[in-house]
């Protein structure tokens, strides 16, 4: 076993990990942080994307003992607490960016990071931006979309939190209704 | 209760028809999930199942003992250890009298059939000390030789995947429109037919590849067990494992919290889950199972694998005279849940959308040494569709037609609804032209033809191809009665109930359990319009036995179409319950009440009304009640729908291939789909998106390989191609609306679409791209070394792979990765 320090989603910890300890196992097991999920065992899905020390990393690619001494931001610490919604969040729920929401939270904090290096990319630039997170569901359109609305919105109000946290149900009004 | 007078005198807006954004966003946006591998429970053991690297083999001996010492080891248990009690894994749809099923333990006894196979499983108190214990299981087996390929299986003195059966085959299906007076004489039709075509189309092996692993906990209490399972189907599940185990029905709860996906591969009762069951039944304490990708893929059931021998036959003019589809449909090892339906419901869409007089399906089940075949989006109508879409370009080269005009000549027209067709089908409503029309001018049909043609002038290496497929589908499974004469062994409605709050709040229980479609914000929509109360005020509950208690779940593009109607019907009756005690408080008869905007009011006395909210409050008081009444308004209402509803669509691709190097690319895709009502329209583009990517993926990137030993040489998301978001194009879509009649919604189902109709639209664009160049078929999925190979050697293209390596049914491999070698290590050693 191996003591590891790591701050993740704002907190502290202090912990024996195995070696061979996988931070997303690290994560879930110890910390019970499941909101970051696994999907594959080849690091190809990129379902356990997590920000360590602010760059978007998969989780399951890094042994716990290689993030000792970092910050880690799961899905769950995207926002501080209560501080409401992250625009990247509210995009994917007003742009139908996700279906069963497997993916979503690795998928979310994969485009959050592509933002960082690239605050208004193309079209390709974001599919090949997130090419290393799959989504089963969405066929990717509505993930596009939802980037493309949260890159519109960090240009224009910097990286402010002011969504609420509940979401908004009212209609989209990007989609025509049916009569 | 007295009148109110402060409601609002303008009508609320319809909710049905509005692009709501979803309930379920909320918690999957912030990582607060409840997926099953989330679940953590006092005292829990975690299992991990040692699996057979041999196709097939009988297994000679195993040896625990190493694995029993183990640090953390509880348990160990083998096939041998719970013969007595683990049954055999259900198949619910014996399609013939006659149908074979080699019955199927959960874990293997004597003998395994696919790698991959369950032959023991490990109990330890943590995830890692169970894995670690799978490699000291020490397995012998005596190897018999792997049946791989289907042509093989089913010749004369084949090797027998089952030796204790006499054949290969499982069952032989036959639909002849002839013999069932839907058709006239199908050979006839073809000693006639002055052209036929016969062509060899082959559905490669799929994986629903669902991006939640499953997942498995069983929590017992007492002779009392719960299970929470990544599983679409949580109450046929409560029910195949009571028949299965003989834990009785009563003392089963089945949970499905949050699921991440299914696409038909959790439409399953699966070894793991009854293997829990067991294991938590004998040690009495909580376990968990939970699979890696790589034992998802191998292990979890495949889709598709069928080998199509399609033959059409038409006049010279293009009348289609007459339809012959003889079918070899891989089952792999065992039976499982449907099975044999699959390939049994293509058997009435193969006609597609076409007026063939005569029409004749003979399909084989064919056993072979790999994971078995079951649901994958589609079911069945994605291989009929490929085939009668493909058939029909190749028709239309045949006769020298554009093959719009071809599929014109022959569809039903608008006015012609409803129409019987050869298989029996009556199409319910719908406007093929219209949709093509909109279809053509979506994709800018004309200035794709030109570029084309300029193109081919140029002599342009990148060539540009554009297919089309006009499908239908049938959906909305099902009604019982069809279900019956097919030998199900369910029925196919579904239920629903009602509960009016004393607060005025509505909750909503379906049988139709979600995992991703938006149920609980379409099924919102529905109430609010019925009972007039806002959206935010329904809460939609599911996925739990014991709160849900009767449903039939999800699949078959059936949730809205059948559970949807059931809501619906639900909230009727708690309309007329609430109109009963609406009367009695205002003193009217009934039939002087009318319910607009969820009040009732009495005609000629304005101000005299009450709201639904009013009467619920009252019903639970009971203080003045109709004589005789009793306190509630709730309802139940159970729908079997009287026919399936019939979607359409045209779909149009638009293709480059690259005839240097094979490389293809989808230049544009549009379609417009009928899916009647739409209740949600962005949750039913949705839909289509993601439906258009399964099978966009089918036609160029995915394929489950087996090697020549049967190992599956695809077994992560190395191998196996999921699209990602950089190699699908911007889908244009659209829709026209036909509701679907005898639904009270309209609506027909959209779930498989977008899967059905794309597949070979892009297809028939790759090959009407280099059709000049002398190809007629390329082999699916569309890799750029098939494409390359069948514009440079001729032929399909070939298999996936060089031959020698892992090409179906090819040559034997000399690899150190496959089984054969007694090196070799995955969960035992020879």
């Amino acid at each position: 076993m191996t003591q590891i320090n790591m701050r993740v989603d704002g907190v502290t910890y202090t912990d024996d990990v195995e070696p061979r300890t996988l931070l997303v196992h690290y994560l879930r097991e110890q910390l019970g942080k499941v909101g970051t999920v696994v999907g594959c065992d080849t690091s190809n899905c990129g379902s356990c994307t997590v920000h360590l020390d602010g760059a978007a990393v998969k989780s399951c690619t890094v042994l716990a003992v290689q993030a000792d001494g970092g910050e880690v931001t799961t899905i769950e610490g995207l926002t501080p607490h209560g501080g409401g919604l992250h625009p990247m969040q509210k995009a994917f729920h007003e742009m139908h960016g996700l279906q069963c929401g497997f993916c979503t939270p690795g998928m979310i904090m994969a485009a959050v990071d592509l933002l960082g290096e690239n605050p208004d990319p193309s079209e390709s630039e974001i599919r090949e931006g997130i090419e290393g997170n799959l989504c089963r569901c969405t066929g990717y359109q509505n993930i596009v979309r939802a980037v493309q609305q949260a890159a519109g919105e960090l240009r224009t109000t910097g990286n402010g939190h002011a969504a609420p946290a509940e979401v908004d149900t009212a209609a989209a009004p990007h989609v025509a209704g049916q009569a | 209760m007295t009148a109110v007078e402060d409601r609002p005198a303008q009508a609320p807006e319809r909710e049905v028809g509005k692009a709501r954004r979803r309930k379920e966003d909320a918690r999957l946006i912030t990582g607060a999930t409840t997926w099953t591998d989330n679940m953590v429970l006092p005292g829990m053991l975690h299992l991990a199942v040692v699996r057979s690297p041999v196709a097939h083999g009988k297994i000679t001996a195993i040896d625990v003992s190493a694995a029993q010492e183990a640090p953390g080891v509880v348990a160990v248990l083998t096939g041998r250890d719970v013969a007595d009690e683990q049954g055999s894994l259900p198949c619910a749809w014996p399609v013939t009298p006659d149908m074979v099923n080699p019955g199927h333990p959960s874990i293997a006894v004597d003998e395994v059939n696919h790698v991959g196979e369950a032959v023991a499983v490990i109990v330890a108190r943590s995830k890692v000390a169970a894995q670690d214990a799978v490699e000291l299981v020490d397995v012998d087996y005596d190897l018999l030789p792997a049946v791989l390929d289907m042509e093989a299986a089913v010749a004369e003195g084949a090797r027998l995947t089952h030796d204790h059966l006499e054949s290969n085959r499982s069952f032989h299906f036959v639909f002849d429109g002839g013999e069932a007076g839907t058709g006239s004489d199908t050979e006839q039709a073809f000693a006639d037919a002055e052209v036929v075509v016969s062509r060899r189309f082959v559905q490669q092996r799929l994986i629903p590849a669902f991006m939640e692993p499953r997942s498995v906990v069983v929590q017992p209490q007492g002779d009392n067990y719960t299970m929470w399972s990544a599983t679409q189907v949580p109450h046929i599940l409560r029910v195949m494992l009571a028949m299965v185990t003989g834990v009785p029905e009563h003392k089963l709860r089945v949970v499905a919290p949050d699921v991440g996906g299914g696409f038909g591969g959790k439409l399953q009762v699966t070894p793991e889950e009854v293997i829990s069951l067991l294991v938590a039944r004998r040690l009495g304490k909580p376990v968990k199972w939970t699979e890696s990708r790589s034992e998802s893929l191998m292990t979890a059931h495949h889709g598709r694998d069928q080998i199509q021998y399609i033959d059409i036959a038409s006049d010279r003019e293009g009348n289609v005279k007459g339809l012959r589809c003889r079918i070899l449909a891989d089952m792999g090892a065992y039976l499982r849940l449907v099975s044999p339906g699959v390939p049994v419901l293509g058997a009435f869409m193969f006609n597609g959308i076409y007026k063939f007089p005569a029409y004749r399906f003979e399909c084989d089940g064919v056993f072979t040494n790999k994971v078995p075949t079951d649901a994958y989006r589609g079911a069945g109508r994605p291989e009929a569709t490929f085939a009668i879409e493909r058939i029909m370009d190749e028709l239309a080269v045949e006769l020298g037609m554009d093959p719009l005009e071809l599929r014109r000549r022959n569809w039903i027209k608008a006015e012609e609804f409803p129409f019987t067709t050869v298989a029996g089908m009556t199409y319910d409503s719908g406007d093929y032209e219209t949709a093509t029309q909109k279809a053509l001018e979506l994709i800018g049909y004309d200035e794709l033809r030109a570029e084309q043609q300029h193109r081919r002038e140029s002599g342009d290496p990148v060539q540009l191809g554009i297919g089309v497929s006009t499908f239908t589908e049938m959906c909305g499974l099902a009604p019982s009665r069809v279900l019956g004469s097919l030998s199900y062994g369910a029925g196919g409605w579904e239920q629903a109930s009602i509960r009016m709050l004393p607060t005025g709040k509505v909750e909503v229980v379906t049988g139709s359990t979600p995992h991703g479609q938006g149920h609980e914000t379409a099924w919102s929509q529905l109430v609010a319009d019925r009972l007039g109360v806002p959206f935010e005020d329904v809460e939609v509950l599911h996925g739990d036995t014991s709160v849900a208690p009767r449903g039939m779940d999800t699949y078959g593009s059936r949730s809205l179409v059948v559970g949807g109607a059931a809501v619906v019907q639900a909230a009727e009756k708690v309309v007329a319950k609430a109109r009963k005690v609406a009367a009695h408080l205002l003193e009217a008869s009934e039939e002087d009440l009318e319910f607009t905007n969820g009040a009732f009011s009495v005609r000629g006395t304005p101000g005299a009304q009450l709201a639904i909210q009013e009467i619920a409050l009252a019903t639970f008081a009971a203080h003045n009640l109709p004589d005789g009444m009793e306190p509630s308004i709730d309802a139940d209402a159970t729908f079997d729908p009287e026919n399936f509803s019939f979607p359409h669509g045209t779909h149009i691709c638009a293709m480059e291939v690259d005839t240097d190097t094979g490389a293809v690319r989808i230049r544009k895709y549009a379609c417009v789909d009928d899916v009647g009502t739409i209740v949600n329209p962005l949750i039913v583009e949705g839909q289509i998106h993601g439906g258009l990517a399964q099978g966009i993926a089918q036609a160029l990137f995915e394929e489950a390989v087996y090697d020549a030993d049967g190992n599956l040489t695809t077994g992560t998301f190395v191998d196996y191609l999921v699209p990602s978001a950089a190699d699908l194009p911007h889908f244009d879509t659209g829709n026209t609306v036909h509701e679907a009649p005898g639904n009270p919604i309209g609506a027909k189902g959209v779930g498989e679409a977008g899967t059905i109709a794309s597949t070979p639209a892009v297809v028939n664009a790759a090959l009407d791209a280099v059709r000049h160049l002398g190809v007629r078929d390329i082999r699916m999925p569309l890799t750029p070394e098939r494409v390359w190979r069948a514009l440079h050697d001729g032929g399909d293209g070939g298999d996936r792979a060089t031959a020698g390596s892992n090409a179906y049914g090819g040559a034997s491999t000399e690899s150190t990765t496959g089984v054969s070698t007694p090196a070799s290590s995955l969960g035992g050693d020879r």
